[in-house]
């Protein structure tokens, strides 16, 4: 389940990245690094855990699921604070700059 | 266990090389425009940096998991496995088989979009001065 919420978060952060100009600016791109590396990297454990469990990789229990689930989301949202810090530190549109320096 | 290490210590390696390589291309570029090895429009610092951006989040991102998982702790020794010598050679076993394996897949998948975005850019430019016949 991890791997998967990751892979549609990858996904979703690139689609976003290719239709939106205005997304490319502030700098989605570090969501795509993070998602598709996580993914990436994710999926070689998936092949190894599946090569040592067999079909049993495919039946996990619902505590395990639920686990990996909140595990998943947890993930994505490390993710999406991370890319919130460095959009408020690198401030492309100059947003906070102009926050901080108004009377 | 410590899987993640390994694209770890490819990211401080590749995030080096991409400084060093910026550094250069900088010097060689008299006039600012930035030249790069094969002629194309992309510095091959940022092609680098990029495989630094896939292999930083990707091994953050996991290091979380190992500590969900209770792999790593955030204080010394950071691992958990790091007192008992015969889950330390599981540990380094896992190392060189999946670590090397999740740095190898990312840097192969960055080499191919990376061969792909150049691909692209050549087709544009190429569209381009056809179009300007």
């Amino acid at each position: 389940m991890t791997l998967l919420i990751t892979f549609i978060a990858a996904i979703s952060a690139t689609v976003i990245w290719y239709f939106s100009s205005e997304a490319r600016e502030l700098d989605i791109g570090i969501l795509c690094y993070m998602y598709w590396g996580a993914s990436l990297m994710w999926l070689v454990d998936a092949a190894f855990e599946y090569s040592e469990k067999g079909a049993e990789f495919f039946a996990p229990s619902a505590s395990q699921m639920i686990n990996d689930t909140y595990l998943g989301l947890c993930v994505t949202v490390l993710g999406l604070i991370i890319w919130t810090a460095v959009l408020l530190i690198k401030d492309p549109k100059g947003t906070v700059r102009n926050a901080l320096s108004r009377k | 266990m410590a899987c993640f290490l390994v694209p770890a210590v490819e990211a401080i390696v590749t995030t080096v090389i991409a400084k060093a390589v910026s550094l250069h291309e900088s010097k060689i570029s008299a006039d600012g425009e930035i030249k790069t090895l094969k002629g194309d429009k992309i510095p091959l610092s940022k092609k680098i940096s990029r495989l630094s951006g896939f292999l930083w989040g990707g091994s953050g991102l996991l290091a979380f998991e190992h500590l969900w998982h209770g792999e790593i702790t955030p204080v010394f020794p950071f691992l958990t496995a790091a007192n008992d010598p015969e889950q330390m050679a599981e540990v380094f076993h896992e190392m060189a088989t999946a670590g090397t394996a999740m740095a190898a897949l990312v840097t192969v998948f960055w080499a191919v979009i990376t061969f792909a975005g150049d691909k692209i850019l050549k087709r544009s430019v190429t569209q381009a001065e056809e179009g300007s016949v």
